[in-house]
């Protein structure tokens, strides 16, 4: 039995147009200490996804389809019981660690609640364990006492804190949605590496979401590209960087600007993928990649390709990839 | 942003309505305090043969129509003036603060209800009500604070609602609910904590609001009752005695007003120094 799988997953929110599909027919699956990047621009459902996952959704949203952890269909579960799962089960780091913590708490404080609250700790092994954390992360308490406010520690530290919040309570999976983001590169380096050892030492599987394909490549074994809540192609992450198949997978490796271009004496101007994200009220019915597409034909407009399958793992959802491979 | 007492009170002296309100706010407790223990003369002695007396060495300012020392009465009537309007506000923040959460957290229609509800305690004037209130429960100190402190449940029911809407939408609200809690333990774990300084400060104003509610049902009788002094009282009785004493209104009147300046300078100040975002650029 995998640890999770998502079948059929839709995500409608409530927008001013109504209620709009922002996440459509997602299907994937999960094994134990596994890890899966998700990767995609903005707006394309990456972090709709994960709040999906912890069942953190706005109420006037719908969710269709099965989030079945570990057995048991998240979706089906009343609001205690989802509790009982968040923070104990499932970990999530944000993007924005200057104001993921709350202001006027201690660190300490921070990160013991969801220890007490899960795993109904006494005060002092709750202390024992908040200790073995901090030093799991980088912060040993004889420099970071646990009585710091957040405002006192830096981005990357706070990050740290972060993290040592979301892994509090061991969980199975850990989703960071865009842990590195706000973070200057060095610190990033040092906050991805922080968090591949920790999902590798405690067998935890991770989800990384990111647009930044440097930061899935080296976090994640397998890698979801998305596009405007659909997948538009899945496989296994070195598989999909050297082999890529959905043009608009190659347009966001394009995109990635190079040192050397800027160095040479004549100047590249930078790629980018023509056109606009199709907003939510005004989706294309085929493809919604078709209206930026080069490779775009008549048949992309009018329906939605099927996955195909490329090799054992890797799979495309395109009527023309760039490679072409025999169909099965 | 959390700052620590020291800081706070560091920005504090720069601003001019904070040290002046508090100073003057701290006089009012400092006297009422002292009532406690001492006052020139007992409030209760009636000395006929000494009435309407102008200030003197032995009476520094003056009897009253029963000989009763105006000095005594005024610190005895601070003391009194405190205690109703600290009880009313602790209902208005016992009840209005939790309401207001709950509103903030449920939404939909718990929201609605606890909100329509207070628009229509608002929609009544609240000397009028607590008027309405005091003739049902009749007159009397406790009915009074029961009456004041009713009408302070949705200024700090709204108050909270507000602040805590804004602080819910915070991310680390989310981080909050990713860890697991619910929304009772968010709401006062969370929010309460970062909402506090406004409720700080609206108690200050609510404060002075109460003060000067209490001297109104005291003046009209339906507060407190002899023989415990109260400045609304004071001013009753002075009312008789206008034309030719009228130092008896002057005096509970300048108290009246100087405490709710000093209380509502003291409020203004504590917000500008406490919310950084408010102060106002020099």
């Amino acid at each position: 039995m995998s640890l999770l799988e998502v079948q059929d997953l839709s995500v409608s929110l409530k927008t001013a147009h109504g209620l709009q599909d922002v996440i459509h027919h997602i299907n994937f699956s999960m094994d134990a200490g596994e890890t899966l990047g998700i990767v995609g621009e903005s707006g394309c459902g990456k972090s709709i996804f994960a709040l999906a996952l912890m069942s953190l959704l706005p109420t006037d949203s719908q969710t269709k389809g099965k989030i079945i952890l570990e057995g048991q269909d998240v979706l089906g579960l009343n609001s205690t019981q989802i509790c009982s799962i968040r923070g104990n089960r499932i970990g999530m780091i944000f993007q924005e660690p200057m104001t993921a913590l709350n202001p006027v708490q201690k660190i300490g404080a921070q990160i013991g609640e969801s220890i007490r609250l899960h795993l109904k700790f006494s005060r002092k092994q709750t202390l024992e364990r908040v200790t073995e954390l901090m030093d799991k992360v980088g912060l040993p308490i004889s420099r970071f006492p646990l009585n710091l406010y957040p405002h006192q520690l830096s981005g990357g530290q706070r990050q740290r804190v972060m993290i040592a919040m979301a892994i509090a309570c061991n969980p199975t999976i850990l989703i960071a949605d865009e842990p590195t983001t706000a973070l200057d590169v060095t610190v990033q380096e040092q906050i991805l590496d922080l968090i591949r050892d920790l999902a590798d030492s405690s067998g935890m599987a991770l989800i990384m979401i990111s647009h930044d394909l440097g930061v899935i490549a080296q976090t994640t074994q397998r890698v979801m590209v998305m596009y405007t809540g659909n997948i538009v192609e899945m496989g296994d992450t070195v598989d999909v960087f050297q082999n890529m198949c959905h043009p608009y997978t190659h347009g966001l490796f394009s995109a990635i600007p190079h040192v050397s271009a800027s160095t040479d004496s004549k100047r590249k101007r930078l790629t980018s993928i023509p056109g606009q994200v199709p907003e939510l009220h005004n989706r294309p019915a085929g493809c919604n990649f078709a209206d930026r597409c080069p490779r775009a034909s008549h048949k992309c407009r009018k329906n939605e390709p099927p996955a195909t399958r490329v090799s054992d793992h890797h799979r495309v959802w395109c009527y023309h990839p760039l490679h072409q491979f025999e169909s099965k | 942003m959390f700052r620590t007492l020291a800081e706070i009170l560091g920005h504090g002296l720069k601003n001019r309505s904070f040290v002046i309100g508090g100073m003057m706010s701290m006089l009012f407790f400092m006297v009422a305090f002292l009532s406690y223990f001492w006052t020139p003369y007992p409030v209760e002695n009636i000395n006929i043969a000494e009435k309407l007396l102008t200030p003197s060495s032995k009476y520094l300012l003056g009897t009253d129509h029963f000989g009763r020392d105006i000095l005594s009465m005024l610190i005895k009537g601070a003391q009194n003036s405190i205690i109703v309007a600290f009880v009313a506000i602790g209902i208005g923040i016992g009840f209005g603060v939790p309401l207001g959460l709950t509103a903030a957290a449920r939404k939909g229609w718990v929201d609605e209800l606890i909100m329509r509800f207070n628009d229509l305690t608002f929609a009544f004037p609240a000397l009028i009500s607590a008027i309405m209130i005091t003739a049902i429960l009749g007159p009397g100190s406790v009915n009074s604070i029961i009456a004041i402190g009713i009408f302070n449940v949705p200024v700090f029911a709204r108050v909270a609602r507000g602040a805590a809407l804004s602080i819910w939408k915070r991310e680390f609200i989310l981080a909050a609910r990713s860890a697991g809690k619910g929304q009772f333990k968010i709401s006062l774990e969370h929010v309460l904590p970062n909402i506090a300084s406004m409720l700080i400060v609206q108690a200050t104003i609510q404060f002075a609001l109460g003060i000067l509610a209490e001297a109104g049902l005291s003046y009209l009788g339906l507060g407190t009752q002899p023989p415990m002094p109260s400045w609304g009282k004071m001013l009753n009785e002075a009312q008789t005695f206008m034309y030719f004493a009228p130092q008896l209104a002057i005096y509970p009147g300048i108290a009246i007003a100087l405490t709710v300046l000093g209380l509502n300078l003291f409020g203004d100040g504590l917000r500008d120094v406490l919310d950084p975002k408010l102060r106002r650029s020099r």
